[in-house]
């Protein structure tokens, strides 16, 4: 019998071992493929100038534009995504809560969240043609959204579901509403678990490639008005990658090196914000 | 009797199916202190909730009944539930202070109603403070998070708290079974200072503790109201003998 155990524990052990080599590994090969390959492409006129030659066979130049197009798109999908995911979580956690409408919205929400983002493309290019817009920095921000916001509301949801009844119990004891007991109370408990929520969506945002190809289209230039094209990151790797020339196939990883750069920037500043916003949480 | 704080006529509370209040109709004396005692599951809790609205939180509950405050049914349709909880305190059995500094956990309630000078939020809140007994504890670190107090200071700050919306009404429920032997004296002494200007309803398990600061006591059985009367009558004479059997730790 306990030769049995010892046996099972063996053969649990083994298997979570070999899990956590293949994803840590994995991770690993990714991001030694990116800068094996891209560090020696990177200099600091792809980081200061926009393409020479089209983005599309240029040697020359840099990939400002997708740098700051990226920022503009993921960086205006999040705000928006955060501030109409909030809303969301709130309404489903102090006003609807266990309602079968709240049941429902979530279940949207889940499926919201696993539908590809090329689907999100296709509908936010058709919802352009009805509002009259063209591929345009703007068009890509509203699907963006699309694509983040079930992210958000989701996972800010969870996080909200976490905090302690009687912490809401206290606030309304004094007289609050419900909605000043989610602003004052909930909002500042659950702060650093709402960040991480935005976190993740901007993940997901600033890597989206498929939903703003058809949304926001590409061009060479710096994105300087919400009615116009914008680059991306994910999407210049994909041209970059798709060209005959080898040295601009170089700077796909180059362009995969900065985006990785960028989002593991915005993590650390997360993390640091987090550990501030800490500070007053109730255990 | 003196002037009554709160008339409770016929309120009975059911979760579900079960009925765990039945028609209990009973006058709380102002500025005294009332116990509920009562052997566990009876309703106390329930009780002292439904007093301030707060029972309805619960999912499935039902309440009928009245409870009249300051000649108003407090569960009438036109009722403002916030106001009712504003003037009638509830201070909770384990402390939940709230996600943020020790001084903005008094100011909390205040600012709620519409206090924003600084010059007079700073007076409620070390008023409240000293009300308390907390006051020179913490004195030196007001902007520190309520979260690093001790347990005993936390439910002294959420007395504070509560004090600071100025309400008319406090009800404890079982505030001091929580806290250290120590703490538990301070919350105590405490309560017995401010009934001279609040009503105090209290739940407690502590007979002991019953005796010491009641001055009227309830006993509840089973969700109904058994016996009720000054402390000194009910804890030396009792006329039911079910009061006497759970005075005399026959059950509990």
């Amino acid at each position: 019998m306990s030769r049995l155990k010892y046996v099972e524990e063996r053969i649990f052990l083994v298997l979570m071992v070999a899990s956590l080599v293949i994803v840590v590994g994995s991770l690993a090969m990714i991001l030694a493929t990116v800068v094996v390959r891209g560090l020696p492409a990177l200099n600091l006129a792809m980081l200061t100038q926009t393409p020479r030659g089209g983005y599309y066979l240029g040697k020359e130049g840099g990939i400002l534009n997708a740098i700051t197009g990226s920022l503009a798109l993921a960086g205006g999908a999040t705000v928006l995504s955060f501030v109409l995911g909030l809303a969301v979580a709130l309404y489903l956690q102090v006003f609807a809560t266990d309602t079968r409408l709240a049941h429902t919205i979530r279940l949207a929400l889940d499926v919201l969240w696993g539908i590809p983002s090329i689907v999100y493309g296709a509908f936010g290019f058709t919802l352009m043609l009805w509002m009259g817009l063209r591929a345009s920095l703007l068009g890509g921000i509203i699907t963006l959204t699309l694509v983040e916001l079930p992210i958000v509301a989701r996972a800010m949801d969870e996080v909200i579901a976490m905090a302690p009844f009687e912490l809401r119990e206290a606030s309304y004891a004094l007289g609050a509403t419900r909605l000043e007991t989610a602003w004052r109370v909930l909002v500042r408990q659950t702060g650093p678990g709402l960040l991480t929520a935005v976190l993740l969506a901007l993940g997901r945002g600033i890597g989206d490639a498929a939903s703003v190809l058809f949304t926001a289209g590409y061009t060479d230039r710096l994105p300087t008005s919400l009615m116009r094209p914008a680059a991306s990151l994910p999407l210049a790797v994909f041209f970059q990658l798709g060209t005959p020339v080898p040295e601009v196939r170089a700077r796909a990883h180059a362009s995969a090196l900065v985006l990785t750069i960028i989002i593991l920037i915005i993590s650390i500043a997360t993390r640091s914000l987090t550990g501030r916003l800490k500070r007053h949480v109730i255990r | 009797m003196e002037d009554t704080a709160l008339q409770i006529r016929g309120l009975n509370v059911a979760y579900g199916d079960q009925q765990v209040l039945r028609d209990i109709t009973v006058d709380i004396p102002a500025r005294q202190i009332t116990a509920i005692i009562g052997p566990s599951g009876c309703g106390k809790t329930t009780l002292l909730r439904s007093l301030c609205r707060m029972a309805e939180l619960v999912e499935g509950v039902r309440v009928w009944g009245q409870v009249i405050f300051d000649g108003k049914d407090i569960y009438a349709p036109q009722t403002e539930v916030t106001e009712v909880r504003k003037r009638i305190g509830l201070l909770a059995q384990r402390p939940f202070p709230l996600p943020m500094s020790i001084y903005d956990n008094v100011a909390y309630g205040p600012r709620l109603y519409g206090i924003r000078q600084r010059a007079v939020l700073d007076e409620i809140v070390e008023r409240q403070l000293r009300a308390a007994g907390l006051w020179d504890e913490v004195k030196d670190r007001l902007h520190a998070p309520a979260s690093a107090l001790s347990i005993g200071q936390q439910q002294r700050l959420c007395l504070a708290r509560g004090l600071a919306v100025e309400p008319e009404v406090l009800l404890c429920d079982e505030v001091t079974s929580a806290l250290d032997p120590l703490s538990a004296q301070r919350i105590e002494s405490r309560l017995l200072e401010l009934k001279a200007n609040y009503t105090i309803v209290m739940v407690t398990h502590v007979l002991r503790q019953a005796r010491r600061m009641a001055d009227y006591v309830l006993f509840l059985y089973l969700g109904e109201l058994v016996e009720y009367g000054p402390a000194g009558e009910v804890f030396n004479n009792p006329r039911q003998a079910r009061t006497r059997a759970y005075l005399a730790g026959e059950f509990y």
